[in-house]
């Protein structure tokens, strides 16, 4: 149950990015999470529900996106996508490979409202 | 109120991941091989520990940091050998993270230590995802628990640089066929090293030996050229 620990460490995120750009609730995270990721989506969005009560993400939507497996292959720079949990270039069989994606954790962004009237002011840190 | 929308792109484990490149930073000034010992619970990790203990402990300085849920059990048995041992207790925890070994750090003295082996919660999933500064991830796999492991958590063997497949002595009460491990590991880490070895009868030690003694020999090496 390291999910527990991830929507922690998630929330600490989410409060930070909250007080820094003036919001006062979250309606919505997005999420990255790579195939290879030992994380259970489900878990990590359970567990999230119960460390974010009570908190500026209370009740929030958790939107995941999955993120599959590639690699590139550091003999003949042949970047292909990982099937079947093989690390093996298809191209020339090399086995020393860079992992491009699928172990992402990652916070996209985070919707929600701030506490002033709108005004037709930018928010910052959209720009 | 104005509802917007924020972009972040931060990493969940940023945290973990500063503290893990601390205590990297320390270990490497200290010249100090370090390796994080995973496995699932009863694969032989404390064994392992007391075994290669047992061989070294004349040779090189050896510290080790151990992890569980509950007792100080462990720790105790690696003290008997005369080598410093702290105990992490998680409390119900399943992995270790960067800032336990922060606060570990802090009871052992590292000077004359050459080789701090960290040994994680028993649990092959949750300890894939926390680094912990160290230089090597080294996991077991007992021949009890099946030749299907890999399959089942390909993370944690994709990981790690170093497989000791252990308990070897009991193959022949077992179903598990040592060549299809090391064909399914094969296939998701190809460069990883494989021993297969007991720590109860000793077999298959040396090579496993030889490789720590390497690897401490390195960073002593890049200590030594620190303090020259």
């Amino acid at each position: 149950m390291h999910e527990l620990s991830i929507a922690q460490s998630l929330l600490e995120i989410i409060v930070d990015e909250s007080r820094r750009n003036g919001l006062e609730r979250i309606n919505k995270v997005r999420l990255q999470i790579g195939k290879f990721a030992a994380v259970v989506p489900e878990s990590l969005t359970f567990c999230f529900e119960l460390v974010s009560r009570d908190t500026v993400a209370s009740g929030a939507l958790i939107e995941i996106e999955t993120v599959g497996i590639s690699a590139r292959c550091e003999k003949c720079d042949f970047s292909f996508d990982v099937h079947d949990q093989v690390f093996r270039c298809p191209r020339c069989g090399e086995a020393a490979l860079e992992l491009l994606s699928g172990r992402e954790l990652t916070v996209m962004s985070i919707e929600g409202e701030t506490g002033e009237d709108d005004g037709g002011n930018q928010s910052p840190s959209c720009s | 109120m104005a509802e917007i929308k924020v972009p972040v792109v931060r990493n969940i484990l940023q945290a973990n991941e500063r503290l893990a490149a601390e205590n990297r930073r320390r270990f490497d000034e200290e010249g100090i091989f370090v390796v994080n010992l995973m496995s699932s619970p009863g694969a032989g990790k404390t064994s392992l520990l007391e075994k290669t203990i047992d061989a070294l402990a004349g040779l090189i300085g050896i510290a080790v940091i151990e992890g569980d849920l509950q007792s100080s059990y462990d720790a105790e048995r690696i003290q008997k050998k005369g080598v410093q041992a702290v105990q992490i207790n998680t409390d119900g925890g399943c992995h270790l993270d960067g800032n336990m070994i922060q606060i570990a750090l802090d009871s052992l003295d590292l000077s004359g230590v050459d080789l701090l082996i960290i040994e994680n919660v028993g649990n092959l999933v949750c300890p894939a995802e926390f680094n912990l500064g160290e230089h090597e991830k080294i996991m077991i796999l007992s021949v009890a628990e099946g030749d299907d492991k890999p399959i089942k958590y390909p993370l944690m063997f994709q990981i790690c640089s170093v497989l000791l497949v252990n308990k070897i002595d009991l193959l022949p009460y077992t179903d598990c066929d040592v060549s299809k491990i090391r064909e399914r590991v094969g296939q998701l880490n190809a460069r990883g090293k494989i021993f297969e070895l007991s720590c109860r009868t000793g077999e298959g030690f040396a090579p496993w030996l030889s490789w720590i003694e390497e690897k401490v020999g390195e960073h002593r090496a890049l200590r030594a050229g620190k303090h020259s």
